[in-house]
């Protein structure tokens, strides 16, 4: 095997501005109680002065980044950052993604969805800005809010659609549901209901993808995989150890992380020491980021340096998005207790209206072009709950199947069929 | 009492089935030997399962001035508000939210315990209770006796909701208590309506053992009760009988019992006349209890949530006949989840259903 170790530290990312932001200098203050004792942190009155003070300066980070990514676009004056089709792509993919959650919430709501829902809304900046720029190879690992990572990566809405309702024809056929998108075909390794146990899958899958590279001299095979996951979970063990042998071993693994403070109803702020995620990166030896996760634009840029160096074989990087999620945390949850101030905060950048506003400025395309858009996936997702609707439930005998590789193993009874297609099913002890 | 106003809410699972466990239960806690105290003629209030819970909760920090709750959001309440009310009245050092990392909290909950503290961890599902198996297992279960009873984790208790709870799906549904159970050192409690969770709530966090306390999920709004204000505890590792028969002994613990309970009022009206046991502690259970019916009846049969292979009826199952081997007119029957990860949209069909016991205790009856 020719891994080479990370022998030399990789060197950060030229979009790494954040080294530049005095932020670390106002931490400690940041994040000291106004009031009792230190013993564990902030007190809940902290919240909102600290929230405002760490808006404050989540805004000038932002303003930072942006800062070196207006330049370069001023720079240029006729080189701007996307073409019209791809301006157009970025745009119907976040309107699907809109579009799909909020039809989830209604369908939710009148029954024909159930179980725990979580949705993206607000976030749909960070799934198309990294994952409009993967290939069908690549693989995407996320979490229990992985609808849009779906749907981005490619997988039909039909199909996530059915998934939702538990129908056979769903890209699970029906077994997995909400928190549990699989799809072969797009490369989708799952939605996982455990946070941070999706990211030890991802970091096996990278290492897969370098392995046919170098040791079975499958040249081409580039594959990057893509691990999302949320604030909370850069608290997690797993995250930690997953860190260390990406670095490592040079594993081509983005791991981006969707900061959108929240963890339920636990503040980022007040469970983690350092909030600042992207440190973490350089501590393992991989360059860290923080970018505007509410702006396509800047996180594709920085999908686009992440991604190369992971192709080209330089190894991994920690990417910190800085989001929000503009629903509670599940559709069970009632969201009372994030500050209705930040909540109008995030709202006005929403991700989807920044983008319109960059392409008509920019005359990339015209008002009608985007409402042909909406128009568009208005239908898709009418036609996706439709058919979901006229789709079979899955078969009993299913419930049985895909538990071992050989399902005469377990699901098949001595006669041939299905065991529970046997009528003597329900009596007895129910054996298998 | 409470029940025509959640009657609308259990319609499948039957409103009357809420009165036999308050009634025997309160005449026959009276009787508890050895550590029930309960006081009759004090105040009580109609509760449901999460705010009988609550309020052990409020008690055991209050008798206790070194005794913590922690876990993953419980300052707001909790996901399912057990833990209302707490962090406001005994304050954020005793009260805390932790950050998502399960290992670590029960680890951190066993370095309390063991400089003789009680710590109260709340594990959110109990499906998340994996990455702390370790800890609960090799260090918990073990503290007393690799250190020759110099230090200890008694105080530990760990909470955690378990069970099916209609739409959870294969990591909000399981119940894990077969796995714990094979770990000595640790006791296992598992309630099944407010006035024991209050009771053995209390006796689990001033247990000198290390104990996990599963909380039936689907219960926490569904069973209310009538139950006392005032601190009373329940004794650990005695089973209760909370409905004597003569043909057949059924044994379970939390949620299944209100489903055993259905199906023994039908096989009542087929002539069956069966005895329904509460394990409540499953580690270590009450043997004497169990082998006692079953030398009256003749006839055992278990129901839990959890798949059959390896569940705890099996130890259940063997321990009985080994001691009743010549009393038993039937094969012990178990009638339990199936052997499949716990299914999202197949729930209804993985479920020990009312139908599915109905069937063994008749055949079981007639063998």
């Amino acid at each position: 095997m020719s891994f080479s170790s990370a022998t030399n530290l990789a060197q950060p990312l030229q979009l790494n501005t954040t080294a530049s932001t005095p932020r670390s200098n106002d931490k400690p203050s940041l994040l000291l109680p106004t009031k009792g004792s230190s013993f564990l942190g902030s007190t809940r009155k902290l919240r909102p002065a600290s929230l405002s003070h760490s808006n404050a300066h989540r805004r000038s980070a932002v303003v930072a980044v942006s800062e070196a990514v207006k330049e370069k676009k001023v720079q240029a004056s006729s080189n701007l950052l996307i073409t019209k089709e791809e301006g157009l792509e970025l745009y119907e993919d976040m309107v699907l993604g809109r579009s799909f959650e909020d039809m989830c919430a209604q369908m939710y709501y009148r029954g024909k969805m159930f179980g725990f829902v979580h949705l993206y809304n607000g976030q749909e900046a960070v799934s198309t800005g990294f994952i409009k720029l993967t290939k069908k190879e690549d693989s995407v690992v996320s979490t229990y809010r992985d609808h849009v990572h779906s749907l981005s990566k490619g997988v039909p809405a039909r199909e996530v659609m059915s998934e939702l309702f538990g129908k056979a024809t769903g890209c699970c056929r029906g077994q997995g549901g909400s928190m549990h998108m699989f799809s072969k075909e797009y490369n989708v390794l799952g939605g996982f209901a455990f946070i941070g146990e999706g990211i030890p899958v991802a970091t096996g899958a990278a290492f897969s993808s370098k392995y046919r590279r170098e040791v079975m001299k499958q040249a081409d095979c580039d594959h990057v995989t893509l691990a999302f996951f949320g604030d909370g979970t850069a608290n997690n063990g797993q995250f930690f150890e997953c860190l260390n042998m990406a670095a490592l071993w040079k594993l081509p693994i983005i791991f981006v992380v969707e900061n959108n403070l929240w963890a339920i109803g636990m503040s980022h702020l007040r469970a983690t020491s350092d909030p600042e995620i992207w440190k973490k990166g350089p501590a393992f030896g991989m360059p860290g980021v923080h970018v505007d996760g509410m702006d396509v634009l800047k996180v594709r840029e920085v999908a686009k340096e992440a991604i190369g160096r992971a192709r080209r074989g330089e190894g991994p990087t920690l990417v910190e998005c800085e989001t929000y999620r503009f629903r509670g945390h599940s559709l069970a949850d009632p969201d009372e207790l994030r500050d209705p101030a930040e909540k109008a905060h995030y709202a006005a950048r929403d991700p989807i209206a920044a983008l319109k506003k960059y392409i008509l400025e920019n005359n990339l395309a015209t008002e009608q072009d985007l409402k042909a858009i909406h128009k568009k996936i208005d239908e898709v997702v009418e036609d996706a709950v439709e058919f979901a609707d006229e789709s079979p439930l899955p078969p009993r005998s299913q419930l049985l199947e895909n538990v071992f590789a050989d399902p005469k193993g377990f699901g098949i009874g001595p006669d041939g069929s299905y065991r529970c297609e046997d009528p003597k099913f329900t009596q007895g002890t129910a054996h298998v | 009492m409470g029940l025509s106003r959640f009657g609308g809410l259990v319609k499948g699972l039957g409103v009357a089935r809420r009165r036999p466990f308050a009634t025997s239960t309160s005449s026959s806690s009276s009787t508890a030997a050895g550590g029930g105290t309960i006081v009759r003629g004090t105040g009580s209030k109609s509760l449901n399962l999460y705010s009988a819970i609550n309020q052990a909760l409020h008690i055991a920090l209050e008798t206790d001035p070194r005794s913590y709750v922690f876990g993953e959001d419980v300052s707001f309440g909790g996901v399912f508000r057990c833990t209302t009310g707490l962090a406001d009245r005994f304050g954020n050092q005793r009260v805390f939210n932790t950050p998502l990392c399960e290992q670590g909290i029960v680890g951190f909950g066993i370095g309390l315990a063991a400089m003789g503290n009680r710590a109260v961890a709340e594990i959110q599902f109990a499906d998340y209770i994996f990455p702390a198996f370790d800890q609960i297992v090799n260090e918990a279960a073990k503290f007393r006796y690799r250190s020759g009873n110099q230090f200890n984790c008694g105080g530990l208790t760990i909470r955690a909701p378990y069970g099916a709870v209609g739409h959870g799906g294969h990591y909000h549904s399981q119940s894990p208590e077969a796995f714990f159970c094979h770990a000595p050192g640790l006791k296992v409690v598992i309630p099944r309506s407010p006035l024991q969770a209050k009771g053995l709530l209390l006796s689990c966090i001033r247990d000198p053992n290390p104990v996990v306390f599963f909380e039936p999920k689907w219960l926490y709004r569904l069973s209310v009760e009538e139950v006392p204000e005032h601190d009373y505890m329940l004794p650990l590792s005695e089973a209760e009988v909370i409905r004597e028969g003569t043909d057949i002994t059924l044994v379970g613990w939390g949620a299944q019992l209100s489903i055993m309970e259905q199906a023994c009022k039908e096989a009542e009206k087929d002539g069956i006349s069966c005895e329904l046991i509460d394990l409540r502690t499953l580690l270590p259970w009450d043997k004497d209890t169990v082998e006692a019916s079953v030398r009256k009846t003749g006839r055992l049969l278990i129901s839990h949530e959890a798949p059959v292979t390896a569940g705890f009826g099996a130890e259940i199952s063997a321990s009985i006949v080994e001691r009743c081997f010549l009393r038993l007119e039937a094969p012990v029957a178990r009638v339990c989840g199936l052997d499949t990860p716990f299914p999202l949209i197949f729930e209804p069909f993985y479920m020990p259903t009312k139908n599915k016991i109905l069937d063994a205790i008749k055949s079981t009856v007639n063998f």
